[in-house]
């Protein structure tokens, strides 16, 4: 085999690698999601997070606003303490509230901040003291079971 | 007679270790031996060639087939759960995580692992290998080595190429002949796959392990097997078996330790 047909040859092979490449990152994996933009972080304490995991989308009004950075447990309230990264372009009122949502009825969960009505804006670091838990099934059936059950001994 | 059925199964074990330990140790003087090829990349270009080009028809033929028979079997299934926008994203899963690396590593075994086994042991069969002895010329350096390197490169690109092709086979089936729509499909997908998790470990870094591992089996096999044609041609098949037999077992164990959270 000549010396340029075989070079073009694994310059043929080399080039569909990285095509493949690309496409798996740009097109089938998000890489819009990897985001590098500044940050700022502020911090939430839930009674339940539920299936809330690290990286989980946070949203206000529906649109993605910033990540979930990390999540511990605080053993001093018993809740937990959830870091959230938001991007410096978004700012929210300091009395916003957070809420964990599910997408879908058995979808991912997220968290969907709330604006409040304060003119100062949430800073790094900053506390956001208004959270709602994210909603168990298991308690939402229990309550479903025990009222019906209520209902029934009143009607007897 | 107990004794002397200890005695077989001690002298198993220990042919057994000996062979494991032979083996490894060949890797390593492999591998160190391919250290001196950066100044010889035209010997690792030729097997590249030869390794990675020649099995790039049977790859994204292959790929384009089981992604579009995942799409089909993926729509008949979801439909039942009225699912199906979530195609993308199951079509994707499996060929990233399992089905890309495992299906290219089986295919790589079988077409580029037996031809490296027949090609060293007819070398041998034919005593070039201990010609090149005869001249100095050390046939692990210049014979195997650019082979293992070229392996080692080319399982990965492979990998990668038979999973978007499969991606593409779905989207083909899926999208354009059964009518999925095309926006959820896409961004399903993009919201179930993680770059590092899912492509860089599951395609690359599983296919990087099965690449060696094949390559390896296939020429150990081969510098292994005695100059007869008898043996030359049982090199052969050992190759397609333990190889095989290792990319089951090496998935499992990674997909163990990868995906175990």
């Amino acid at each position: 085999m000549q010396r340029k047909s075989l070079d073009v040859w694994i310059g043929l092979f080399v080039l569909l690698g990285v095509a493949a490449v690309m496409f798996l990152a740009l097109k089938a994996g998000n890489m819009s999601s990897l985001s590098f933009a500044k940050t700022y972080t502020v911090s939430a304490k839930f009674d339940n997070i539920g299936g809330l995991k690290p990286q989980a989308p946070v949203k206000g009004a529906g649109v993605v606003v910033g990540r979930v950075a990390e999540i511990v447990f605080d053993d001093k309230t018993y809740q937990a303490l959830v870091k959230i990264d938001i991007e410096d372009d978004y700012k929210f009122p300091k009395d916003s509230s957070a809420k964990i949502l599910t997408a879908g009825l058995l979808g991912e969960q997220y968290i969907g901040l709330e604006p409040g009505g304060d003119l100062a804006n949430l800073a790094e670091g900053d506390k956001i003291s208004m959270t709602q838990s994210a909603t168990v099934l298991e308690d939402l059936i229990n309550q479903f079971i025990y009222s019906k059950a209520a209902d029934g001994k009143d009607s007897k | 007679m107990i004794g002397r059925f200890l005695g077989a199964i001690g002298a198993w074990l220990r042919r057994s270790l000996q062979d494991l330990g032979f083996a490894v140790r060949s890797f390593f003087i492999m591998l160190a031996a391919s250290g001196g090829l950066w100044r010889r990349p035209r010997l690792v270009m030729e097997q590249l060639f030869f390794i990675g080009n020649r099995s790039l028809v049977i790859t994204i033929v292959s790929g384009l087939f089981v992604g579009m028979v995942l799409g089909l079997q993926g729509y008949y299934t979801l439909t039942t759960y009225g699912a199906t926008q979530s195609l993308g994203q199951l079509v994707a899963l499996s060929l990233m995580r399992e089905l890309g690396p495992v299906v290219t590593a089986l295919l790589f075994a079988g077409r580029a692992g037996t031809s490296l086994t027949a090609e060293i042991g007819l070398m041998k069969a034919g005593e070039q290998l201990s010609a090149m002895e005869m001249m100095a010329v050390n046939p692990i350096q210049r014979v195997l080595a650019p082979r293992l390197l070229a392996g080692i490169i080319a399982m990965p690109v492979l990998g990668g190429i038979f999973t978007a092709v499969g991606i593409i086979g779905s989207y083909l089936v899926g999208v354009v002949l059964i009518g999925v729509d095309e926006g959820s499909f896409w961004s399903q997908m993009q919201a179930g796959v993680d770059l590092w998790k899912d492509i860089i470990n599951g395609t690359y870094i599983k296919s990087l392990v099965f690449g060696i591992a094949v390559t390896f089996i296939a020429l150990f096999q081969g510098y292994q097997a005695q100059p007869t044609p008898e043996d030359v041609s049982g090199a052969t098949t050992r190759t397609v078996v333990i190889s095989s037999l290792m990319v089951w077992w090496l998935d499992f164990m990674m997909t163990a330790v990868m995906f175990s959270k």
